[in-house]
């Protein structure tokens, strides 16, 4: 029978927790990197014992962690303990050396001047679908970085920051690259999406970029609605059998595009609010998607205190409300943006975490959930492994 | 031989328990012991100050000898004390946050 395993990074730590194909009874293992803030893991899909981790805190900034052995055990990439004997061919520590590529630049400041990038941590991390050894980093101040020796260096595809960058401008949470997509059908082709500068796309594996925002509305953030940039953009998804299809949940909205990014519409249909965090699509089902109503920007909690994931199995606009286990009253918390991940069983789990330290599953689609755990410190970020 | 007490943090990065004792190979200075420090554990180059420009990273602190030098230049002395081996150098993450 399968395994599944969820990585889960919280503000204090990481965690795994491990089950059968069934999903009902959970192992939990962690925390790793007590005391720290894990903003992401994810496993390669080629090696899926290679897991790579972004470890940071405000005092020692950024530390990118890698393990070989499905998280049990973790090394800096380039840092094996028996790399680190001595003075003699000593590695050069530079896993966590994230150096823009050329002139730094600017970028748009709360207060309307010009900014220098400065880089302070990794929120996303992206193994590359054919190679265990490439993987895509997304920073903040917003950037791509790619490593092709397992994450030991790591250089800037500084063409996204040619994209109009001096006009993005950080929201509450940072101007940071949290969301990165690859095309498994040409791999030539990324997207990824910035708070808040917008979506962009590259035809050339990372070299240049292109926004693509047209048809987003962002009249309670932006001077000029549609502009080409700075909208805030929370998440996108996409299914892995048709990658021109893309999945949005925006600051406000969630939106839709048939066509790549070139044209987006509205898909909020019947939902109660959408202003939300997350969104994911059914592994199974490319026009099945899951998001999580929060009220509003300015009070980042279920609507009444109820915590309800809605799915559309129409690719949006027609929504219905998933409750059954999830708490329906004297729930505040939320659920950012990485904190929801699908796996490949089927029926199709889907999983999410809460600032509140509960991990919810669910082993039917989105029909019913648990709590797998209750007390995990703040989740930053949720993925889902399934193993032979 | 000098004598260096590390955060909780960057001891469990860099594998170690307690104090360490770091050999200078340049100037017994500020900036030689950093330096010193992240020679023998590569895996602190960019906790402790910024892998480009040197700066100290804004929560971390030094002390030595009941002294803040945190905000001293790179080529200062280290306390006689330090250097003889008879007080530590402190580096120290700064109370902040929760």
């Amino acid at each position: 029978m399968s395994k599944v395993r969820v990585l889960v990074g919280t503000k204090k730590g990481a965690f795994t927790l491990t089950s059968d194909g069934k999903r009902q009874n959970w192992q939990v293992n962690g925390p790793f990197f007590a005391g720290w803030e894990i903003y992401h893991m994810k496993g390669s899909p080629v090696d899926p014992d290679r897991i790579y981790a972004s470890q940071s805190s405000g005092w020692f900034g950024q530390i990118i962690q890698r393990s070989e052995d499905g998280g049990k055990t973790w090394n800096p990439p380039g840092s094996t303990p028996e790399e680190l004997v001595g003075p003699g061919g000593m590695p050069k520590g530079e896993s966590n050396k994230f150096v823009y590529e050329g002139q730094v630049g600017t970028h748009k400041w709360y207060d309307g001047t010009q900014h220098p990038w400065e880089f302070k941590r990794v929120w996303h991390l992206e193994p590359a679908l054919d190679d265990p050894n490439t993987v895509y980093a997304g920073v903040e101040d917003a950037a791509i970085f790619k490593s092709t020796d397992g994450g030991k260096t790591w250089g800037e595809l500084g063409g996204l920051r040619q994209a109009k960058g001096q006009l993005w401008q950080p929201g509450a949470g940072g101007m940071a690259v949290h969301t990165i997509l690859l095309d498994p059908k040409n791999p030539k082709r990324m997207y990824i999406a910035i708070s808040a500068g917008g979506a962009f796309r590259t035809e050339d594996g990372g070299k240049t970029w292109k926004p693509i925002n047209k048809g987003l509305h962002s009249k309670y953030e932006l001077p000029d609605p549609d502009a080409e940039v700075g909208h805030c953009v929370h998440r996108i998804a996409l299914h892995r059998s048709k990658p021109d299809v893309l999945f949005m949940q925006k600051h406000w909205d969630v939106m839709r595009t048939d066509n790549s990014g070139d044209q987006w519409r509205e898909v909020s249909g019947n939902l109660p609010t959408d202003f939300g965090f997350p969104i994911d699509v059914h592994w199974h089902e490319p026009e099945t998607i899951f998001v999580v109503p929060i009220k509003s920007d300015s009070e980042h909690f279920p609507i009444d205190g109820k915590l309800r994931v809605y799915r559309s199995k129409t690719g949006g606009n027609d929504w219905e409300p998933l409750t059954k286990g999830l708490p329906q009253k004297d729930c505040y918390v939320n659920v950012l943006r990485d904190a929801m991940a699908v796996d490949s069983l089927e029926p199709c789990g889907i999983y999410f975490g809460t600032t509140g330290g509960q991990v919810y599953g669910s082993a039917d689609g989105g029909n019913s959930w648990n709590a797998i755990v209750h007390d995990f410190p703040s989740v930053l970020s949720v993925e889902v492994q399934v193993l032979p | 031989m000098i004598r260096v007490l590390l955060p909780f943090h960057l001891r469990t990065l860099a594998r170690v328990d307690g104090e360490v004792q770091i050999e200078l190979a340049g100037p017994a200075t500020l900036g030689g012991v950093i330096e010193a420090i992240e020679t023998r554990y590569p895996v602190l180059r960019g906790a402790i100050r910024d892998h480009v420009t040197l700066k100290r990273r804004p929560f971390v602190r030094f002390f030595a000898c009941k002294e803040d030098l945190s905000n001293e230049p790179a080529d200062t002395a280290l306390p006689k004390a330090v250097v003889a081996g008879e007080e530590p150098f402190l580096v120290i993450g700064a109370i902040a946050g929760g």
